[in-house]
């Protein structure tokens, strides 16, 4: 199957030298939503940017359903729409007009059910003819995909969809996200939340100093991702790991008092309580118990640190 | 050619028009009405007839070229800036228009703006002084290439303004004392001839040389050069627009 966009070796330097996309290669399939993952600074921006027509790679090709964006750039940007990170939406005019304007600037005829369809679907339409000067961020960031959606594109950027809004309106998002896809709009977004590129993503693709560092499905790296750990706090000092434990991925703290177990959310087997259980019957008493769930941003380095040690 | 795409930009800045009318309109036309009253009635009817012409009729297509300019500037300049300034020229710079388009749609609103304003004012000025058209062809030939050309400029101080202070420099520090000197309220012709050589670097005189012309016959300088002078004018302007779209100068990263 031809994808939907193809981004082939997009390197960006910019004047003051700072490169933001070194290399980066990546296809994207027709009716996928990919969530591109990657720490602040990383290129997440420049890339979508990039492929939008608003940055100026320095070396590479973009084609977006075969069409090369500079040589069909009509082509290629009637297909696209960009919900930018910024709540960047002309204040003075209504809702209405907004979205009217929008889809005329991106060459559509008129067509006032289309956009009044959208608007109700987006539950903007008791607003529409409010000043956007008034609306609240939550409703504002509703607008900007409205406008990014008037055009009827086949290919949706999502830059930091859900950034700074309430935990309703992500969900709401979230469902809005899904019906698009059920459409046949293909989704690209990016995010800092982890649950939220695990709770709709087909796809998940993590970048890191202008790097592509990984593309996998998302149920593969969410395994990887998912890993936790588990501190026992002892009552007594322990000094070597009793056989019984020994398939467990399991190591002693430097003071002997505490047993430190990593292990993965998804893999029932490996789970907290069998481990417990082994305990009470090697009679290893414990005072307390703690969990950590690796960050996002502590994923990110490790990943880079193997990247690095991988090219080593 | 997209022409949605031109018209969704034509009519918005239009729209912005409408919403601020009593900057846009309302304001242009109290203080025009003001020159008429001082310079027009007040101190005009001492003064001696400038070829033939009285002198509150002599400075109409002075006062008409002085509303134009700065307004086509201004504009302009503020109608690309704006989008600048909020963020929201990403939805321009994605949208698949061309340069020209977005050139057409921008500097299109902004000299309508003011073609509607220089039209008003020639009505207002009905109400104070007595006036003919000779050529009124040529009067509206000159009205419309004057706004589209200095709605031009207006377009590329936008792109290349970083702020408000650099947006209001132009207008204000140089095409309103250049319009002043520029033969507006005067005749060159009544300047001493060292002062009359220097005036003539003035781009403006041209411009108001030649819409006096079509309003009274007499001008300046010869209505040939000052029709010259105005595609020279659109020529450069419209290139330095073209080479920042190109480039992406201010506008693309």
């Amino acid at each position: 199957m031809q994808p939907i966009i193809a981004i082939e070796n997009i390197q960006k330097t910019y004047k003051s030298g700072f490169k933001a996309l070194n290399g980066v290669s990546l296809t994207i399939q027709p009716g996928e939503i990919f969530a591109l993952l990657g720490p602040n600074g990383a290129g997440k921006t420049t890339l979508i940017g990039t492929v939008c027509g608003l940055v100026r790679p320095s070396g590479g090709r973009i084609t977006v359903d075969g069409l090369d964006i500079h040589d069909n750039y009509r082509e290629v940007r009637q297909r696209i729409g960009l919900v930018p990170q910024e709540l960047a939406v002309s204040m003075f005019e209504s809702v209405w007009d907004t979205v009217k304007f929008s889809r005329g600037l991106f060459g559509c005829k008129p067509n006032d059910d289309y956009l009044a369809e959208l608007l109700k679907n987006l539950s903007l339409w008791e607003k529409k003819d409010t000043n956007i000067m008034a609306l609240s961020g939550g409703m504002k960031r509703r607008v900007l995909i409205a406008k990014a959606l008037a055009h009827e594109p086949r290919v949706l950027f999502l830059d930091e969809p859900t950034a700074g809004v309430d935990v309703e309106l992500r969900r709401d998002m979230w469902s809005m996200i899904r019906k698009l896809r059920e459409q046949g709009v293909t989704i690209i977004l990016t995010t800092h939340y982890i649950e939220e590129a695990e709770d709709m993503a087909d796809r998940i693709g993590v970048i890191s100093k202008g790097e592509i560092i990984l593309v996998e499905q998302k149920h593969d790296l969410m395994q990887q991702l998912g890993k936790k750990t588990l501190t026992v706090h002892l009552a007594e000092p322990l000094d070597k790991i009793p056989e019984l434990l020994a398939n467990y991925d399991i190591s002693i703290s430097d003071d002997s008092l505490s047993l430190i177990y990593q292990y993965s959310t998804a893999d029932q087997q490996d789970g907290v309580a069998p481990l417990l259980e082994k305990l009470a019957s090697l009679n290893i008493g414990y005072q307390d118990l703690s969990t950590k769930q690796s960050s996002l941003e502590e994923i990110f380095v490790s990943l880079v640190a193997e990247k690095v040690e991988a090219a080593q | 050619m997209n022409g949605y795409g031109i018209k969704a930009i034509y009519f918005f800045e239009l729209a912005r028009t409408w919403r601020t009318l009593m900057q846009s309109i309302a304001s242009p036309v109290l203080s025009t009405s003001l020159y008429f009253i001082v310079f027009g009635s007040a101190i005009g009817s001492r003064i001696v007839e400038i070829d033939g012409i009285g002198y509150g009729a002599f400075i109409i297509p002075g006062l008409i070229m002085l509303t134009i300019l700065t307004e086509s500037t201004s504009n302009a300049s503020f109608g690309i800036y704006m989008p600048k300034f909020t963020g929201t020229i990403y939805e321009i710079l994605s949208a698949p228009v061309s340069t020209l388009e977005i050139v057409i749609g921008y500097v299109g609103a902004a000299a309508t703006k003011s073609i509607i304003l220089g039209i008003i004012i020639l009505a207002t000025a009905r109400f104070f002084v007595d006036y003919s058209i000779e050529h009124p062809f040529w009067m509206l030939g000159f009205l419309v290439l004057t706004s589209l050309t200095f709605s031009l400029l207006g377009f590329l101080i936008g792109i290349w303004a970083n702020s408000f202070e650099q947006l209001q420099i132009i207008p204000m520090m140089v095409i309103t004392p250049l319009t002043f000197l520029g033969g507006s309220f005067y005749s060159i012709t009544m300047l001493p001839e060292f002062w009359q050589k220097v005036t003539l670097l003035n781009p403006v005189v041209y411009l108001v040389s030649g819409f006096r012309w079509s309003f009274y016959g007499s001008a300046d300088v010869h209505v040939g050069i000052s029709l010259g002078m105005i595609a020279v004018f659109i020529t450069l302007f419209a290139g330095i627009i073209a080479w920042m779209f190109k480039t992406g100068y201010k506008i693309k990263s």
